[in-house]
């Protein structure tokens, strides 16, 4: 087992990657009550044509089976695994993102016992025709609950402006029509295809023995056998560099209308590496729109902006883009706006000043961040599967440049790879 | 856990508890006062707005910001609540110790106590009055933050429940008071507000994190004839249902119903019967192994969410859920069939055992963050009723089978509050 020790951050991370391929963390906590685990396959809802494991062919599956899959999961021959670790006392939950599915539990006791529920519910799948159709009606009420979240749509919608091709400008959970062609026998082809342990990580953290910890997880593996899996061919579609639709517009049942604007990366030849890459746009999107910048008093001073302004960058296997804006009486001013700032940011030079505090204050946050065990767990495996660590964020923040910062500025920001998302009351 | 540290700084009385789970150092300062009926709330939360966007050393939102990334990106906020009739206007700090930072040596517990304590005391003024400019630009946020509101439909519904249920009581009233009483409101109701504010509303202070309480005693000491209030309490009525079940139905442009049921339920936090009342709610309707989840969702599929809430200040129990339009009478009755379970003793001893588990796990979780830890200590000084974590633990241990069905058969259905589509799906 590696230890890796943190000084500055007072923290001791282990670390083994097991004879099948799964990578296991374990974080010691001992201050904290509360013991958190995510179980993580390196698998999401962009992932929809792929070869499946042992087969030649390409398949391309229904849009929301990842999503459906993660549901499917909690039921086994015996019944819910939610019982199991409620009768426990221990919470559980899972989430399907883009690029990932994760199962989770968080627990003050039976802490060795909820860990190898955890494992094995999530290697042991158990899906009939019943309980695919019985999901099919609960899902349907989700899809339905996110259709009416304004921001959901705003956000979705941003993202299907900006590409033509790719799986990333689909729901996560599919559509109502997407999830009625999903079959048992799909669900176990995608499982045997992306939950083989090579492909997963387990994060555990909280008030545990490593050592303890580690043996327990080895026993339960060494108990399976998996089949041998080589490397999964994923395709993604050949997406334009441009942005598919410049400007896309939704009517809802809203009081005020919303807007984003956002950019999506041409290629993936970045100038930096991973994690410094997305530090470096974080700090852009916070010099040019963060709470202490020009713009942001400007804007909430003409009151075209409220607290719910805000930025986002998001980069994941095979994408990446920035979305910023929020609740806005004036869509058009506010991009307008928006717009304006980046083309002036484009033209001058940043000041050593403005990177120095931008970095002051992003160290700041990360070490809030620092103190929740789930941002730990869920931000580390994140990383880890994009071969970044995440306890190398001060540093490689304190490494960037100016030059870094003009560098990414100039590459990201292109009006041609730009979009205009809007929801307007009907 | 540490001991908890209580001194009187003035009038107000300051928590401390050392910490060494975090990494950062968390200030919570509540104002306590009646909720009163007229513009009262409005005008409280238009001050609490104002009190944000400036004071005499840094005298705009973006000027305070500046400041607070020179302290790491220390957060700084304000929230204005109710909890039972009570109304709360709550400021907020985070900042990191300097321990974790390289670059850092002088404490910043300090210097963001001091800057915490001036927003209070120091609010940038104009000729003796706050400054026009400002009360504009924050009127503007407070009334787009109320008419947002109606956006998101879950809370919308809820507010709305609330409304109807209440509407002859002073719990009916919003925090942030109405649109056009906060459009209404004068120079004069602001001022008014805060002179009230100082002289007669109760203050807590809140600190955990990993320093040391004498670091902090300078420069509240600095304050102390500042807090000069003379704090005069706060009452709820706890009241039976008055409606008996009314229906309210509301329709609106929508992909999904939202069906929110309020009940009464004669105990508060202050009684004995507390923990009877989380016992019973959790049975109900808190957790996945709860009736509402297993019977709306698991067993009929109509929900994708379904779940119960207990207002401990006020003695009121929520129900909801997002279903189909077609499914309000089903959902109706398969929500209120389950509170009649619990009432005819209708639940298992494993439902009970399950149920006490979950909650214990919540409180030990709850401990391990700042704020959650915080909002224990606080309702301790709410109800008067001194419980630490392990006496929480076993009062939740002490609830009978008879407790919870003597607790249950007090609970009554008040009002039925539904938000639909226009028109029925086919």
């Amino acid at each position: 087992m590696e230890k890796l020790h943190y000084e500055q951050l007072g923290e001791t991370l282990y670390k083994e990657t097991l004879d099948n391929g799964l990578k296991v963390y374990i974080l010691p906590r001992q201050e904290n009550n509360k013991t958190f685990s995510i179980f993580t396959t390196n698998y999401g809802s962009i992932d929809d044509q792929f070869t499946p494991m042992n087969e030649e062919e390409v398949v391309k599956v229904p849009d929301g089976i990842a999503h459906f899959l993660e549901h499917k999961l909690f039921e086994d021959e015996e019944g819910d695994v939610f019982d199991t670790f409620s009768r426990r006392g221990a919470q559980t939950n899972a989430f399907t993102s883009f690029t990932r599915t994760a199962y989770l539990f968080s627990s003050t006791s039976g802490v060795k016992d909820n860990v190898k529920t955890l494992i094995d519910f999530v290697q042991k799948p158990y899906f009939t025709k019943e309980s695919v159709a019985k999901e099919q009606g609960i899902i349907e009420q989700e899809i339905r609950m996110y259709e009416d979240d304004a921001d959901w749509r705003l956000f979705f919608g941003l993202i299907a402006a900006l590409y033509e091709k790719s799986t990333v400008r689909v729901d996560i959970a599919g559509t109502v029509s997407s999830i009625q062609d999903i079959t048992k026998d799909m669900l176990y082809q995608c499982y045997e295809t992306f939950y083989h342990p090579s492909n997963m990580v387990l994060f555990i953290v909280g008030p545990v023995d490593a050592d303890e910890m580690l043996t327990l997880v080895k026993e339960n593996q060494a108990g399976k056998t998996f089949k041998e899996q080589g490397e999964i061919t994923r395709i993604y579609g050949d997406e334009p560099a441009t942005s598919y639709k410049k400007e896309d517009t939704l009517h809802m049942n809203v009081q005020t209308p919303k807007v984003l604007l956002g950019y999506k990366e041409a290629n993936d030849d970045y100038p930096l590496e991973g994690l410094s890459y997305e530090l470096a746009m974080q700090m852009l999107l916070d010099i040019m729109f963060g709470p202490s910048s020009e713009a942001y008093e400007e804007m909430y001073r003409e009151g075209i902006i409220d607290s719910s302004f805000s930025t986002d960058f998001t980069m994941e296997r095979s994408f990446g883009f920035s979305a910023i804006g929020g609740d806005t009486k004036d869509p058009d001013a506010l991009v307008k706006k928006m717009r304006e700032t980046i083309r002036s940011y484009k033209q001058k030079a940043l000041s050593e000043e403005e990177m120095a505090i931008t970095k002051k204050r992003k160290i700041g946050s990360f070490m809030k961040q620092l103190n929740s065990s789930e941002f730990i767990a869920t931000q580390f495996t994140r990383y880890e599967m994009n071969d970044d660590d995440l306890f190398e964020v001060v540093p490689k923040l304190e490494a960037l440049t100016l030059g870094d910062l003009e560098k990414v500025l100039q590459r990201h920001f292109v009006d041609d790879q730009s979009s205009i998302m809007k929801v307007l009351p009907k | 856990m540490a001991e908890v540290e209580t001194f009187q700084v003035g009038s107000m009385n300051v928590h401390f508890q050392p910490s060494k789970k975090y990494k950062t150092t968390t200030f919570v300062l509540q104002i306590k006062a009646p909720l009163e009926k007229g513009s009262v709330a409005a005008s409280r939360a238009l001050l609490m707005q104002v009190l944000q966007a400036g004071t005499d050393a840094f005298p705009s939102r973006r000027a305070i910001r500046k400041h607070l990334d020179s302290l790491y990106g220390a957060s700084f906020g304000g929230d204005v609540s109710k909890k039972g009739e009570q109304h709360f206007l709550t400021f907020f700090m985070e900042v990191p110790h300097e321990k974790f930072l390289q670059q850092e040596d002088e404490p910043l517990v300090k210097k963001a106590l001091s800057f915490l304590t001036s927003a209070l005391f120091e609010p940038v003024r104009e000729n003796g009055t706050f400054k026009e400019s400002i009360v504009n630009e924050e009127k503007q946020a407070l009334k787009s933050k109320i008419k947002n509101i109606a956006d998101d439909k879950v809370r919308y519904a809820n507010g709305r429940l609330i409304e109807e249920m209440c509407k002859d009581e002073t719990y009916g009233i919003h925090p942030y008071g109405s649109y056009d009483e906060v459009d209404a409101l004068t120079a004069q109701d602001l001022e008014n507000a805060y002179e009230s504010l100082l002289s007669n509303d109760q203050f807590d202070l809140f600190i955990t994190g990993p320093g040391k309480v004498g670091e902090l005693t300078p420069v509240l000491n600095e304050r102390k004839a500042s807090f000069k209030s003379r704090a005069v309490e706060t009452s709820t009525s706890v009241n039976g249902s008055t409606n008996n079940g009314r229906e309210v139905i509301e329709h609106q442009d929508l992909q999904q119903a939202k069906l929110h049921l309020g009940f009464r339920v004669p105990y508060t936090a202050s009684d004995a019967e507390y923990a009877t009342v989380l016992v019973a709610n959790g049975i109900f309707g808190a957790f996945p192994h709860s009736k509402l989840f297993v019977n709306v969702r698991e067993k009929e599929s109509l929900a994708y969410y379904a779940a119960s809430r207990y207002e401990p200040y006020k003695g009121l129990i929520f129900a909801m859920a997002g279903i189909g339009f077609e499914q309000f009478e089903k959902a109706t009755k398969i929500m209120t069939e389950q509170l009649d379970a619990l009432k005819a003793g209708d639940f298992t001893e494993d439902e009970l055992t399950t149920t006490k588990l979950m909650i214990k796990n919540q409180i030990l979780e709850q401990v391990d963050t700042a704020r959650g830890n915080i909002d224990l200590l606080y309702q301790n000084i709410l109800t008067g009723r001194e419980r630490s974590v392990e006496e929480r633990v076993s009062e939740i241990d002490a609830v009978t089978r008879e407790d919870v069905i003597r607790v249950s058969k007090a609970i009554e259905l008040d009002t039925v509050y539904l938000l639909t589509g226009k028109e029925e799906r086919a």
